[in-house]
């Protein structure tokens, strides 16, 4: 269902693309470009300061793995110079839209040379093994590349054997920004100092956010750093800080829990002891919290994990959304 | 494995599945009875068609007020009573019958949901919002399907005669009272407060599969409205119960097992039921030998 609408969308932008193609630059002499993701848009805003005007296209508090392009975001891709992607199958309609809206503009593949790590595929991984992010997740050796996304299989959110959610650790958030900042040099080359100089100023922030996110969890007892959430997108964070994130359906937004997967998790919970469960914005609550209640663990709350949340919300910028997601860790983990 | 680690076990060790059982023991409740009246009315489409048109209302709701119970049964309610209510008036105040009036109604309904859900522009998977799981039933939604319920079934009560008498013989009915149309009316009300408590705990479309398929299987076995009735809430008991088992032991999604256990049941009432199966034409009957 899902790849017929696709389709059909995409048909639609390749009739409506042509009429659409205008100069790459506008009015206001701002270089456009899209990011296909909120999160991706801030480090491009960041970066890119008063030369560029960002679009995204999955807007805040969105789900990405489920995105549905329109005929508009083709439009807005026709007449970007850059389109930024995070790559690693994370959205795997990016390609397609861009081939479809017949943009000439460049795809940066934002997560170049992150070392990717495993996805997942078996929520037992984490099971029985209480200090869970001591495992050795350092898969990169063997060289991933995966330049065709097309295979993948987007229906639920299979991104393959890679866990795309790269930027949930601080360190790779650096990798990102050097990677945009390559690219707008690369399109832009007379804003070359402004680039560099924004991007210098950017990765001095994220290296003060990393310390800190260092040291609020170094706080938290090694034995209680382990909490349950509903969605696993926080693989790198885990490996990057030492949190264990347990997943109650795997990694999937889309399928449906069984009686016999709730139990387990329940089960597991007792048997634990695990000290908290978050509720992640985008998937439904209402699961996690009657867990919550029926093993006593500590509801700790939404983390952003996809998407940041709008301007009045507590993660509207990636630098928020880390600080807001460790210190909700710190709340619910120190007792 | 003991028949108590299978049939009682999950239900004493975990209380999201009491809750589960509950939420179906009451869903069933309500949807038996109707449902046998949809049946009896040659409506057994017009669940379905209700479900669609409930489904944009309830995104209305949520898309005003986030994820909130209340906001999204209210939009869901205002949005089916609207379709029923009109598709209803259209019927019995013009020429064109109730089936086309319906699916008229209801498609206008889910074009506009459709639409206004594509204007938001922020594309979260609705459907996986909107569609609750019976494992995630807390307070409010226990409590909001146990109050549709009860009005359902004191609402019954009281217009169960006019309801019987509109079903078997309409034309006796208008002729010595006027409550045939007004009762018609409430029926369908009463088809969308259950469909809304439905779709919270198994989502629109099999809400209206434990509204259906009782019926239609106790439909092979007795004739009796009483009965009907009866045995359909019976079997609506039984499919929900066996379909947590099922989910719990099986590891499938709870709610498509319940309805699926409940086509099963059809299924077998199809060939073997007594009163009208495929066997029971086919075999000769022993009262017809001489």
């Amino acid at each position: 269902m899902f790849s017929r609408r696709f389709m059909l969308a995409a048909t639609l932008a390749a009739f409506v693309a042509p009429g659409l193609a205008r100069p790459a630059f506008a009015d206001d002499g701002k270089m456009p470009v899209v990011a296909t993701f909120s999160i991706l848009g801030d480090f491009v805003k960041q970066v890119g300061g008063d030369r560029v005007d960002v679009t995204t296209i999955v807007g805040p508090d969105a789900d990405s793995h489920v995105y549905q392009p329109t005929p508009a975001d083709a439009k807005k891709l026709t007449t970007a110079k850059i389109i930024f992607v995070n790559g690693l199958g994370f959205e795997g309609w990016a390609d397609r839209l861009a081939k479809a809206s017949g943009t000439k503009a460049e795809i940066v593949v934002a997560t170049k040379g992150i070392t990717p790590r495993k996805a997942d595929d078996d929520e037992h991984e984490h099971d029985h093994d209480a200090k869970g992010h001591e495992h050795d997740h350092d898969h990169g050796k063997k060289g991933h590349k995966h330049d065709d996304h097309d295979d993948h299989k987007h229906a639920g959110h299979d991104h393959g054997d890679q866990d795309p959610h790269a930027w949930q650790s601080v360190g790779n958030a650096k990798i990102y920004v050097s990677n945009i900042r390559d690219a707008l040099i690369a399109a832009d080359p007379a804003g070359k100092d402004s680039y560099t100089a924004n991007a210098a100023a950017y990765t001095a922030k994220l290296d003060a956010l990393d310390a800190e996110v260092k040291q609020a969890i170094s706080k938290i007892p090694q034995e209680r750093r382990r909490i349950i959430t509903s969605h696993d997108a926080f693989g790198y964070f885990a490996d990057a800080y030492g949190v264990a994130f347990i997943s109650p359906d795997g990694v999937s937004t889309e399928s449906e829990a069984s009686a016999k997967d709730v139990a387990r998790i329940i089960r597991q919970i007792k048997a634990e002891k695990i000290p908290a469960i978050f509720i992640e914005n985008v998937s439904d609550p209402r699961l996690m919290e009657r867990i919550a209640k029926e093993t006593g663990a500590k509801v700790g709350g939404a983390l952003y994990s996809d998407a940041l949340s709008d301007d009045k919300g507590p993660a509207s910028t990636y630098i928020e959304m880390i600080r807001f997601n460790a210190n909700a860790l710190s709340n619910a983990l120190s007792q | 494995m003991t028949l108590y680690d299978a049939l009682i076990a999950p239900f004493m060790e975990f209380e999201f599945m009491r809750r589960a059982l509950i939420g179906v023991f009451a869903l069933a409740l309500g949807a038996g009875p109707l449902g046998v009246f949809l049946m009896l009315r040659r409506m057994s489409l017009t669940g379905d068609a209700m479900s669609h048109a409930i489904l944009p209302g309830a995104a209305i709701g949520f898309l005003f007020a986030g994820l909130n119970l209340y906001a999204m049964s209210l939009g869901g309610l205002i949005a089916g009573l609207l379709v029923a209510v009109g598709a209803g008036v259209v019927a019995r105040a013009t020429e064109l019958k109730e089936d086309a009036s319906m699916a008229a109604f209801y498609l206008i309904s889910l074009a506009l949901g459709v639409l206004i859900v594509s204007l938001r522009g922020s594309n979260v998977d609705l459907l996986h919002v909107l569609f609750g799981t019976v494992l995630g039933i807390d307070d409010a939604t226990l409590l909001l399907i146990a109050g549709i319920t009860t009005i359902t079934l004191v609402t019954l009560a009281i217009i169960w005669r006019p309801l019987v008498m509109d079903c078997v013989d309409p034309v006796f009915l208008g002729s010595v009272s006027r409550a045939g149309g007004p009762s018609h009316i409430i029926f369908l009300a009463l088809v969308v407060l259950n469909l809304v408590g439905g779709f919270h705990a198994l989502g629109t479309l099999l809400a209206v599969g434990l509204m259906m398929l009782p019926a239609a299987t106790s439909r092979f076995f007795v004739r009796d409205l009483s009965a009907l009735v009866a045995l359909s809430t019976c079997i609506a008991f039984c499919s929900g119960m066996a379909g947590l088992l099922l989910s719990y032991h099986m590891g499938t999604p709870s709610g498509p097992s319940i309805v699926l256990v409940a086509g099963v049941a059809y299924g077998l009432a199809v060939i073997f039921g007594p009163a009208g199966g495929v066997l029971s034409r086919l075999l000769p009957r022993r009262h017809l030998e001489a």
